[in-house]
């Protein structure tokens, strides 16, 4: 979309970009931000923007294994670095078990923080197989629901690690 | 039906599956071919009339389509209630971030270069900020007298209470504006053809409310104006009326332009330029006889409109019919009013009025215990509403209701008893202060009075060319759980699989107009409707003989198949049908405000800090009566989800203000609650049933707005010892209510009275 449009002093550049398990090649400004270029560019829209301040977490994907928020993030930085966004996840008919519990428990209400959220209930289920109460508060609380009041999130998180021990 | 199998059960969310992958189609998901991005000019100042416009050097303005007010085809305004909204300011501006101007551009990201290099020149006038002032009238801003909408209600005689008491208990309680705060943002796409006319996609609740206003302000028909619902990323009352602005917008830019138009909200844009919660001050003077019995009382009740009308008169309703709380009054006099400022409209957001009423009400009671020296909790029980005896509107209470032991079972629940005897040792030699607060209320199901008889909602059902059966219903979904329990009701109503019931897409087209997604109508309302609706469609396949009166799920699929194979349509159409004996006289306002209240006790626990000055809420009990629970999840769900907005608006929310401009419009300094900052909320429910909603459902969403302001507060006066009467409450505040306690103290028990 930004992609014909001539801009003063900024020049496309090509980049290589390893996303949901496969290569990706596009021209963006190196400074464009990760989340518009996976939401433009690769028509990756899972990842919504809230606040575009990373304050919000809604933006939130993968890489190389670390949660960050894709708002903050110059597409240049993420140069062949491994990015998962919720679309990698799973497919679309067999959802994985985070994705599953938070249909099961509740935890998603109008959606619109869910991608990110699950995004970080992975990322913790990934570090800490069996978080306590107070991980899964602290770890999740980058992320911002105005709908579930969390709690139903929290038993989310909670069945995807019982599912785990089983 | 008897059988039950899919009501009461947690059956998987409708559109759960797309939302977890990330599949689901918000409006800035949605691109369009030739698609423009829209932006909006906005007033600089609270009040002015506008000299020149000045469209600054360094821009291209050739590449951009530009709107101003004289570019609208009909009427330049909002249409809503009182058409006084202009949708974009011509001559005057009234508030901040008014809308003056809209430019669109292919490229989204030129545009905020493009709106900061056009300049505006204002012939300022003098604005008013606060309620004091417009209730002064030293400046007139709107109408007559700067007042919206006045209400009185009547009952018994106050007038002669006042003699017979032997306490006499006064207070003055204020709420501040509270941002809805929906992770998604504002945001609409419009298209417009010359033989199709307008259509817009977008984030709403409320689509044919958006229809109405573009037929208006386009001068178009109704069938050349068609509102499509995209996923919608929470709404909370803020998608309710402000949708209609923005949808206006986008329609006038794709209407000059000839191509379809975007406009998304950037946070900063919607937290200053959109509705939030009224701010409110309510008075309360009550009589009470020995024991504490409310003998009556006089209430007074303001709220801060903003500049425009909007939905003020509603919220101002709502407010005043819960003034008085779940209590009888003999005797009341309740004086409401909503008055203009120089701020943007302030306007719906979930519980409507009643949650500023209300934290009134609850602290009020805390400071007639106080005064006369009983407990927070037997204050209560005696005044508490009984069946048969009447609201402060008159309106007969005829659901046994028990409030006193629905109280007890919530005090038990949190523990109350053992905590409060424990904390007073706790709190005498710590300087962290632990306190417990109570709040029993009540929320009003559906629109009030005659409301609902006005919107006379239409539903259909219909049944599909293979069998499925198809919702058609102009309620949306916004994170509540609309599709999934109106998809319940009517197979539960059929006898088929959940599977085998969808709701369409909420689009004018299609849908009938089943009234606007608000005031915890969907399912109590129009899923009784819908579940007529349903009933109709079982009869015309059981009249045509293409199915027995007992058959099996496989067996109704096959009748539907078969019918609509020969005519074409299986289609059923039901209206509102309002509850036979209900009076509301909307001149003296008495009657039947709501066909059913949901009925709650909540208890909080709160720290404390006094280093800090910080409040935690440690522990959160909430047990309600909302009739049927139809979908336990999505219940518990709604509760916590309002327990925390609640804990939001007490503890951690509070809009800066600045000459009518919000000044904290950031997600980084306009604070909502993290999952770190939340206590445990423990949801529980008791199930009395009801006769007027699908399968003995109340209204539920709103609910839990109402009262966990008041029990917050009342446990940080409990900790502290001091009186808090306003909210939001935020560490500053609480210090200084501390040190201005220190040179006026709390009156003693039994003190403060006549």
């Amino acid at each position: 979309m930004s992609g014909s449009h001539k801009k003063e002093n900024r020049v496309k550049c090509e980049l290589t970009l390893q996303v949901n398990g496969e290569s990706k090649t596009v021209r963006v400004y190196p400074m464009e931000r990760l989340l518009d270029v996976l939401r433009h560019e690769l028509q990756l829209t899972g990842a919504k923007e809230g606040c575009g301040e990373g304050e919000c977490g809604s933006c939130s994907v993968l890489v190389d294994g670390a949660l960050v928020n894709s708002c903050l993030v110059p597409v240049l930085q993420v140069k062949d670095a491994k990015i998962i966004t919720i679309e990698g996840l799973a497919a679309r008919e067999t959802p994985c078990r985070v994705q599953q519990a938070f249909l099961e428990c509740g935890g998603a209400q109008c959606g619109i923080c869910t991608p990110g959220m699950i995004l970080a209930a992975v990322h913790l289920l990934d570090k800490r197989k069996q978080p306590t109460m107070e991980e899964i508060r602290e770890r999740l609380s980058g992320n911002l629901c105005r709908c579930t009041g969390y709690m139903q999130i929290f038993g989310a998180v909670l069945a995807s690690a019982r599912q785990t021990a089983e | 039906m008897g059988n039950d199998r899919i009501i009461g059960t947690a059956v998987p969310r409708k559109e759960g599956l797309e939302k977890v992958t990330g599949q689901s189609q918000y409006v800035d998901d949605m691109v369009l071919p030739n698609m423009l991005h829209g932006a909006t000019v906005r007033s600089q100042v609270p009040r002015g009339k506008i000299k020149k416009i000045t469209f600054g050097p360094g821009i291209a303005w050739d590449e951009f389509v530009i709107v101003s007010a004289q570019d609208i085809p009909g009427a330049n305004c909002v249409a809503l209630i009182v058409d006084d909204q202009p949708c974009l300011a011509a001559e005057f501006v009234n508030h901040p971030e008014e809308p003056i101007l809209l430019l669109a551009h292919p490229h989204r990201h030129v545009l905020p270069k493009a709106v900061a290099a056009i300049s505006i020149e204002y012939e300022t006038l003098p604005a008013i900020f606060t309620m004091e002032e417009s209730e002064r009238g030293s400046q007139v801003i709107w109408g007559a007298d700067n007042t919206f909408k006045t209400y009185l209600v009547e009952k018994g005689n106050v007038d002669k209470v006042w003699e017979q008491a032997a306490f006499i208990v006064e207070g003055e309680y204020r709420t501040g504006a509270q941002e809805q705060l929906y992770i998604e943002n504002n945001g609409m796409i419009a298209a417009f053809d010359t033989t199709q006319g307008i259509t817009v996609w977008g984030s709403l609740q409320c689509p044919y409310y958006v229809h109405k206003a573009l037929m208006k302000l386009c001068n178009l028909p109704e069938d050349k104006v068609r509102v499509v619902q995209m996923e919608t990323g929470g709404a909370f009352g803020g998608k309710e009326e402000y949708p209609s602005m923005i949808a206006g917008h986008a329609a006038l830019l794709a209407m000059k332009s000839g191509k379809p138009v975007k406009i998304v909200y950037d946070r900063m844009e919607d937290m200053v330029a959109t509705t939030k919660r009224h701010p409110s001050r309510t008075h309360h003077r009550t009589a009470l006889d020995k024991d504490g019995k409310i003998l009556g009382g006089e209430i007074g009740f303001t709220i801060d409109g903003g500049a425009y009308a909007t939905l003020s008169a509603v919220v101002l309703s709502r407010g005043t019919i819960h003034a008085g709380g779940p209590y009888y009054w003999p005797n009341v006099r309740i004086r409401a009013k909503a008055v203009a400022t120089n701020a943007p409209p302030h306007g719906a957001f979930r519980g409507f009025g009643a949650p500023q009423s209300l934290f009134a009400m609850e602290r009020h009671m805390d400071r007639i215990a106080q005064t006369i020296g009983i407990s927070p909790l037997e204050i209560r029980r005696r005044n508490f509403l009984k069946t048969g005896q009447t609201t402060t509107t008159d309106q007969t209470v005829q659901e046994p209701i028990e409030l006193d032991k629905l109280f007890d079972h919530a005090l038990e629940l949190s523990g109350y008893a053992a905590k409060k005897k424990r904390f007073v040792a706790h709190n005498e030699d710590s300087a962290q202060k632990k306190g417990m607060g109570v709040a029993t209320f009540l929320h009003g199901a559906g629109f009030t009075g005659s409301g609902e008889r006005y919107l006379s909602s239409v539903v259909a059902v219909e049944g599909c060319a293979d069998g499925r059966v198809r919702v058609l219903v102009s309620s949306t979904e916004f994170g509540q759980g609309t599709k999934t329990v109106l998809s319940q009701i009517v197979a539960e109503t059929l006898g088929v699989s959940y599977e085998g019931v969808e709701v369409a897409q909420a689009d004018t087209v299609k849908v009938p107009n089943s009234g606007p997604t608000v005031a915890s109508r969907t399912v109590m309302v129009v899923g009784k409707i819908v579940q007529s609706a349903a009933q109709g469609i079982k009869q015309t396949l059981l009249a045509s003989g293409m199915l027995e009166a007992s058959y099996s799920p496989a067996e109704f699929c096959a009748a539907c198949q078969k019918y609509i194979a020969i005519h074409g349509q299986l289609r059923s159409v039901a209206h509102y049908d309002p509850p036979a004996g209900v009076f509301w006289d909307d001149e003296k306002y008495r009657g039947e405000a709501y066909a059913a209240f949901a009925w709650a006790a909540y208890v909080a626990e709160v720290s404390v800090d006094l280093t800090t000055y910080s409040v935690t809420v440690d522990d959160f009990v909430a047990l309600q009566e909302v009739g049927r629970v139809l979908h336990p999840i999505l219940a518990e769900g709604q509760i916590t989800g309002g327990v925390a907005q609640a804990i939001g608006m007490t503890l951690y929310e509070k809009v800066v203000w600045q000459n009518g401009r919000m000044q904290n419009g950031q997600m980084t300094n306009y604070i909502m609650p993290t999952s770190a900052d939340l206590p445990p909320i423990r949801v529980f429910f008791e199930e009395l049933g009801n006769v007027h909603g699908a399968f003995g459902a109340k209204g539920i969403g709103e609910l839990p707005m109402d009262g966990p302001a008041p029990a917050i507060v009342n446990a940080i006066a409990d900790a502290l010892g001091v009186p808090l009467d306003s909210i939001p409450l935020l560490p500053e505040d609480v210090f200084e209510a501390l040190n201005a306690n220190e040179s006026c103290p709390e009156p003693q028990p039994a003190g403060g009275t006549r």
